[in-house]
């Protein structure tokens, strides 16, 4: 009755995912350097920050972590057209809320990880800096964040592949990225098996890709004292 | 400047620094002056304080009261810019070396002079390497501070303080971490600075290395100087001093007692 599967995958679905494809990817660049961006800085804030600001970024933490990702999305791109400040409010297209709530919630776990790597790099290394005169931002920014990001690095890849994953949230709020394109084929086609077993492989193949990219930069980073475990 | 007229105007000086820390008295009012080219060697034993007023000298370790002066000037410790201009003229060593590990040797004297004194990456390479070579590590800028001997690296660390052309340095037991084949290198490094004029205050329990460089030898214990004069002084037979008393307990521990440490204890 229907196609044998490599005709409906060469047919139908591959030239479906590959436009999918695109759309994911056009979301997760994005949100994956928002997300390093924005835990990078709340990492050192939380870090390094005075008193007030270390609560604030603390706070942002506490919610980015504490509520479920498809809140945040439908926050994005349904709620905040409802935020009138002064009369004016921000309405997002569905990929620039993706992106937006990809990046926040990315940002929240980076902290984290960058944090980690803050307080894993001895007092002595400021010290030393400040006695050179250097001012504690330069000590931060100059010494002790570049050494803290080696360290966290793995932990940050790891989040990146995570939100590889959740991206596929973005077709809740109507972005045709992989996962929306595939569950449309799937209802139009009844073949839900086929097609999201072969949406799973596209995804190990962006992991795969992604894991790779991230051990090169890991390679890229490598000093003596920092470098990645071989076997 | 009043100051200014005076014949000798101490490099550096403190005045009654207090420090609490954690309930405890770590510093009860310790005063301090000390002249251009002269060498201070702070000692006692473990928890008197040696390290705690070195570093609150720079005001790494801000003291809860008390005054430091540069040149007579004092020291505004609630201006950034003030503090880091003083710190750039007081340089420091530390017992565990403090190399930035991400950066090699090279880099290590540079970054500095590029980002706090602003030279361009040429002139602060070329200073950098100068610097190294002083200390004998010419061939090893390459190298990163995870391949670097204790002795290399404390060698890397005192480059890299003179690098920033201070007008005095402290040294915070520069030996203490280090292998005994190793300390001799680093040693010899410290001489060469103090016989080029070099102002130091060092904390150290090389007792007959530092009597034969040091002008005044102020003996700490809880917090406060206890002794103060100069070495041949504290160290004469029979002298009775507290700080013969310690030398002569270290000299025992290290079994070393007749040639090295006694010896200077006799002196």
């Amino acid at each position: 009755m229907s196609t044998p599967y490599f005709e409906f995958l060469r047919a139908e679905l591959a030239p479906g995912l590959l436009e999918g494809l695109w759309t994911s990817v056009l979301v997760i660049v994005p949100s994956a350097l928002l997300g390093v961006v924005i835990g990078i800085t709340a990492g050192v804030l939380r870090v390094y920050g005075a008193k007030p600001v270390r609560w604030l970024a603390d706070c942002y933490v506490s919610l980015f972590r504490g509520t479920p990702l498809v809140v945040q999305v439908f926050f994005w791109y349904f709620a905040l057209p409802y935020i009138k400040i002064g009369g004016w409010s921000l309405v997002l297209d569905p990929i620039e809320a993706a992106i937006l709530a990809f990046g926040m919630c990315s940002g929240a776990y980076q902290s984290e990880y960058i944090r980690g790597g803050l307080n894993s790099i001895k007092r002595g290394q400021i010290r030393a800096a400040l006695a050179l005169g250097m001012t504690t931002r330069q000590a931060v920014t100059s010494i002790v964040l570049p050494q803290a990001f080696r360290r966290a690095l793995p932990g940050c890849g790891n989040e990146i592949i995570y939100l590889i994953k959740y991206s596929s949230l973005a077709s809740i709020i109507t972005v045709n990225e992989l996962t929306g394109t595939a569950t449309t084929i799937a209802k139009n086609t009844w073949r839900n098996i086929e097609v999201f077993c072969t949406l799973g492989v596209y995804y190990l193949a962006l992991v795969t890709i992604a894991a790779w990219l991230l051990r090169l930069a890991e390679d890229a980073l490598s000093v003596p004292g920092f470098e990645r475990p071989r076997t | 400047m009043s100051d200014a007229t005076k014949p000798a105007v101490p490099i550096l000086e403190a005045r009654n620094l207090i420090k609490t820390l954690g309930g405890n008295r770590v510093l009860d009012s310790v005063s301090l002056a000390i002249g251009r080219g002269k060498v201070k060697v702070l000692i006692g034993p473990s928890g008197a304080g040696k390290s705690t007023l070195l570093q609150c000298l720079n005001f790494l370790l801000p003291p809860d009261s008390g005054q430091i002066l540069l040149e007579g000037r004092e020291i505004d410790k609630k201006s950034k810019k003030e503090l880091c201009s003083f710190r750039q003229q007081v340089g420091m060593i530390f017992q565990d070396f403090n190399l930035f590990d991400h950066l090699s040797a090279l880099e290590n004297v540079r970054v500095a002079l590029m980002k706090v004194k602003g030279m361009g990456k040429l002139d602060a390479t070329e200073r950098a390497v100068a610097e190294l070579k002083r200390v004998g590590l010419a061939d090893k800028a390459s190298l990163y501070p995870a391949n670097l001997s204790g002795g290399q690296k404390q060698r890397v660390a005192i480059a890299r303080a003179l690098a920033m052309d201070p007008k005095i340095m402290l040294l915070d037991e520069p030996t203490s971490a280090l292998d005994p084949e190793l300390i001799g290198e680093v040693l010899s490094v410290i001489r060469d600075l103090a016989q080029g004029g070099m102002t130091m205050i060092m904390a150290t329990h090389q007792i007959s290395f530092s009597a034969s460089l040091a002008d005044e030898f102020m003996f700490m214990e809880k917090g406060r100087v206890v002794e103060h004069g100069s070495p041949a002084e504290l160290l004469g037979k029979g002298s009775g001093s507290r700080t013969q008393a310690f030398c002569a307990k270290i000299s025992e521990l290290t079994g070393e007692a007749g040639d090295g440490e006694a010896g200077a204890c006799r002196l």
